[in-house]
């Protein structure tokens, strides 16, 4: 292997001319270099988007019926397409989103901005902030909590 | 214009109501375990990648150097029912994030705080926080091999807790346990929902 023994110089990284490194083995090439792309890079660097509101965590994204084929629309970047597609079975959250595509809760926020924008999706909007859930709702929950 | 077949009838799915409880506490107390113990998918991990504050924007020198920092949140998820379905957020651990508390916070029905006697100090901060912003909330106490088993009143002078906070003893790898404690932190916001309601209501 092309790991680092302990007499192993320090400037014997990727580049150094006068080693042979498989390049299957560069520590370049491992988590620690980060992402091939950098995330904002998908989102054209963007870190907002033009939607008024911040999307929050749980609010779910819901595809409109014309969302049933968003591999036709051209503009559509393929995390855009893998996020309606995610949400198409059932409305997934901002957070399941982030973590099924493996992207920063901020990046999702974006590319979902721009799907609501082209009117391919809808966002449902969570209980506004200060603003006590319903009574109804509380014993619903407590219901459905005991019932596990 | 780009979907012609727009018009292919399909049925719309449900559009559920979300709720989230955030799940605090200190670090190693057992929150991952407790979201992982009740929520009916693997806990899931989003990241937030944050960019460092006040680094000038053009400044290029030492690009290989880390710009950012990642915060990773474990969450859960219970449905209810087809049309209701609960979060669990457990909360980043460290001090530094807690701007990100007040993301999470905001909104939540509730929270529950962990607590491990042998560290108790580990939830003062957010047992304080949750008092500050009026969020309901329980003490939850984690109970680990090996460790004392104090009696609630102890714990909850030890807490300085107000009395109508509920303070149980729980398992966090217990399923049944958590969804108890679960129900006390609801119970708690439900009551105080009701009180907020009452001169209006009677």
């Amino acid at each position: 292997m092309a790991g680092m023994s302990a007499d192993s110089p320090r400037g014997t990284g990727p580049g150094s001319p006068d080693r042979t490194v498989d390049p299957q083995a560069s520590r370049w090439y491992d988590a620690d270099a980060g992402p091939v792309v950098r995330p904002y890079a998908m989102t054209r660097g963007r870190t907002s988007s033009a939607s008024r509101h911040r999307l929050d965590l749980i609010a779910l994204v819901v595809p409109e019926p014309a969302a049933d084929d968003p591999g036709r629309d051209q503009t559509l970047a393929p995390e855009h397409v893998a996020i309606v597609e995610l949400c198409s079975d059932r409305p997934q959250s901002i957070a399941e989103l982030a973590a099924d595509l493996d992207l920063p809760v901020g990046v999702v926020r974006v590319l979902v901005g721009d799907l609501v924008e082209d009117e391919l999706v809808h966002v449902t909007r969570p209980v506004p902030p200060a603003e006590l859930p319903d009574v109804n709702i509380l014993r619903e929950v407590i219901n459905g909590l005991r019932a596990l | 214009m780009a979907f012609g077949r727009s018009s292919r009838v399909k049925q719309r799915p449900v559009e559920p109501v979300t709720l989230k409880i955030l799940v605090a506490g200190g670090f190693g107390v057992g929150k991952t375990t407790a979201v992982g113990a009740v929520s009916e998918i693997r806990p899931l991990r989003t990241e937030e990648r944050l960019s460092e504050a006040g680094r000038p924007v053009d400044d290029l020198a030492g690009v290989e150097s880390k710009t950012t920092t990642t915060v990773a949140m474990d969450f859960g998820r219970i449905t209810l029912r087809e049309d209701l379905v609960l979060y669990l957020f457990g909360t980043p651990g460290q001090d530094r994030f807690w701007f990100l508390w007040d993301e999470l916070a905001q909104g939540s029905l509730g929270a529950v705080v962990l607590a491990d006697t042998r560290r108790l100090e580990d939830c003062f901060a957010a047992v304080d926080y949750f008092e500050r912003r009026r969020i309901p909330f329980t003490v939850a106490v984690n109970t680990f091999e090996g460790s004392e088993r104090f009696p609630t009143e102890t714990v909850r002078a030890a807490l300085d807790l107000d009395p109508e906070v509920p303070l149980l003893v729980c398992d966090a790898r217990d399923r049944s346990s958590v969804r108890d404690v679960l129900v006390a932190v609801v119970e708690h916001a439900l009551e105080r929902a009701a009180r907020a309601r009452e001169p209006v209501a009677t």
